[in-house]
């Protein structure tokens, strides 16, 4: 999608503690679909099939779209004069604020699969209701996305349900991409301090209220894979704080590349 | 029944010299059927091997812009590799079959696709280069005598000509840059020129094909001619952007009004051909790796597509 640059609006004014929240959330609704986009672009040429290379090549694109459009809001509203660029090539992996989850690597096709729900689900709820929230720049940027994520929520269900109800290899590969992935849910609607300062303040929604409809979605799909929920599974968290997995360096070393190698030249 | 084959046959001469379209259903003769599978096939196999090499660089592409270009520019590279793989599914091929033989090695892809791309500034050289090289090709072909065949192709460069303009655009800009970017955009010149003029061709007189495929008008312009029309349109944008081209025979004809050039090494042409460029063996590698990775999921989709047929009959 084409970022949503409404320039000429005035930005918000806030509460010092609220301005500061806002950016490290925006910076952490970029770096999420920025860093899941980039997993998804390295299927790009290598997908099962040529209808799904595009289908992952889409949504990466989509998300992409996300990403410049609250990097581009967020460099705005820092007002130091860094760009969406220096924001996604420029800071160092302790500064990624995406959530574990999204930062996993591709695995097969299942693990893709797996992950993508997981966050489709979450992305598409929390959009829906952002959308509504007073923050006009942030909601406009939902109403866009929200469009997207719905269809994204529907591919990797269809998938979740195929791969489930598919062949015997299906369902033993979707298995495994649960047990591997499952424990990386519970950060995406287990509020930050910052999060939970822009929910005091009415910016963001509360978690809690999203749960029921995801929970409902997730019992559907899985009914419909005729897959059992996973039960007692720890959880692992810290992505959002910037405390990650090992896979992130790889990732930004790849991502950060040209920049880091040819600093300060336009491209 | 020889009189009335060869009155189908110059009946369907009659209608190409008319410049009629050939429908699917319409009689045509196995040589033409075959002649367009194999160019059609051949055509889809380099959309799907071609985002190999620049789908090697989204991941690293310079700038969130240009990644979302080229992440834009390589998914309409797999549109076209569908809208062709359907085209040549009119004609009676399967996509099964065709991805067989291009699996196998019986069926070919554009040989650019097995050069790599060393640099940012690479990407830029498939975009203005192989892809100004692909559109000289492809205009042709939007007036080719098989209709499904051509109307995919009037889509197809629409968006050729878009994914020229961006790669024109990033060597402009590396152009304009800093010294290391100059010099990246003329080292990978350097490698991508000679490959380019390669892509229309062996010459007229070693292309056994030419002369049928004009004859039925699949063809329009022969190999030696589109060659000469690229050197002559490319010579100039490489001036404007400061970039020496990598020939020293290259000089205006002013007699003939237009550009001598040297010989492209015919050599390297057919090695390349016959599968002994340097990233042959990958790009096919991947491309089969891709195939066997992914029967899993296939099958997984098409066992649950009759779990649902069952469901909903029962």
């Amino acid at each position: 999608m084409q970022p949503v640059s409404t320039s000429t609006q005035a930005l918000p004014t806030y509460p010092p503690e609220v301005h500061v929240a806002l950016l490290t959330y925006l910076v952490q609704l970029a770096d999420t679909s920025l860093v899941l986009g980039h997993r998804l672009s390295e299927w790009c040429g290598h997908g099962p099939v040529l209808e799904q290379d595009l289908a992952l090549a889409n949504i990466a694109l989509d998300l992409l779209g996300e990403t410049r459009s609250l990097y581009q809001y967020a460099a705005e509203l820092e007002g130091q004069g860094r760009t969406e660029d220096d924001l996604a090539f420029l800071r160092p992996a302790t500064e990624y604020r995406n959530p574990l989850l999204v930062e996993q690597p591709n695995g097969d096709f299942a693990h893709t699969i797996v992950r993508q729900f997981l966050f489709d689900n979450f992305h598409y709820h929390l959009l829906q209701q952002l959308q509504h929230k007073p923050d006009e720049r942030l909601a406009a940027i939902a109403e866009k996305s929200v469009k997207e994520a719905a269809y994204h929520l529907k591919w990797s269900s269809e998938w979740m349900i195929r791969l489930g109800d598919g062949t015997e290899e299906s369902r033993q590969r979707l298995e495994k991409a649960l047990r591997t992935l499952w424990r990386y849910a519970d950060e995406l609607t287990t509020p930050t301090p910052a999060e939970q300062t822009l929910q005091t303040a009415g910016l963001l929604p509360d978690y809690a209220s999203l749960l029921p409809a995801m929970q409902a979605h997730t019992a559907r799909v899985f009914a419909d894979a005729t897959l059992p929920l996973p039960e007692g599974v720890v959880m692992q968290q810290g992505g959002k704080l910037g405390r990650h997995s090992e896979h992130l360096g790889y990732l930004l070393a790849e991502l950060q590349y040209m920049q880091r190698a040819y600093p300060g030249m336009t491209w | 029944m020889e009189t009335l084959e060869l009155t189908q046959e110059e009946q369907f001469q009659a209608r190409i010299d008319a410049d009629e379209r050939i429908e699917p259903k319409d009689w045509m003769p196995d040589a033409y059927r075959k002649t367009l599978i194999r160019q059609i096939s051949q055509h889809a196999h380099s959309e799907l091997v071609g985002m190999l090499p620049e789908g090697n660089w989204i991941t690293r592409a310079p700038s969130l812009k240009r990644k979302a270009i080229l992440l834009a520019k390589v998914q309409d590279e797999a549109g076209h590799g569908l809208y062709l793989y359907s085209a040549a599914e009119t004609l009676g091929a399967s996509r099964d079959q065709m991805l067989a033989d291009l699996h196998s090695g019986k069926a070919k892809y554009s040989s650019i696709f097995n050069y790599p791309t060393l640099s940012w500034a690479d990407i830029g050289c498939v975009g203005w280069l192989v892809d100004g090289a692909a559109i000289l090709n492809q205009v042709p072909l939007c007036r080719t005598s098989y209709g499904p065949y051509a109307r995919a192709m009037v889509r197809v460069c629409k968006e050729e000509s878009f994914h020229q303009r961006q790669g024109f655009e990033i060597m402009q800009t590396l152009c304009e840059g800093a010294p290391e970017q100059k010099a990246m955009a003329q080292e990978a010149f350097n490698r991508w020129w000679w490959p380019t003029l390669m892509m229309f061709g062996p010459k007229d007189e070693d292309s056994p094909n030419t002369e049928r495929s004009m004859q039925w008008r699949i063809k329009r312009f022969t190999n030696d001619e589109l060659r000469q029309k690229f050197v002559d349109m490319m010579v100039p944008q490489a001036e404007f952007l400061g970039l020496q081209v990598p020939d020293k025979d290259l000089h205006w004809n002013e007699d003939k009004k237009a550009y001598d050039f040297g010989e492209v090494n015919w050599d390297e042409f057919w090695q390349v051909v016959k599968g002994n460029g340097l990233c042959n063996h990958d790009r096919l590698q991947a491309r089969v790796q891709a195939h066997e990775d992914g029967a899993w999921v296939r099958e997984a989709a098409l066992a649950h597509a009759r779990k649902r047929a069952e469901k909903a009959v029962s």
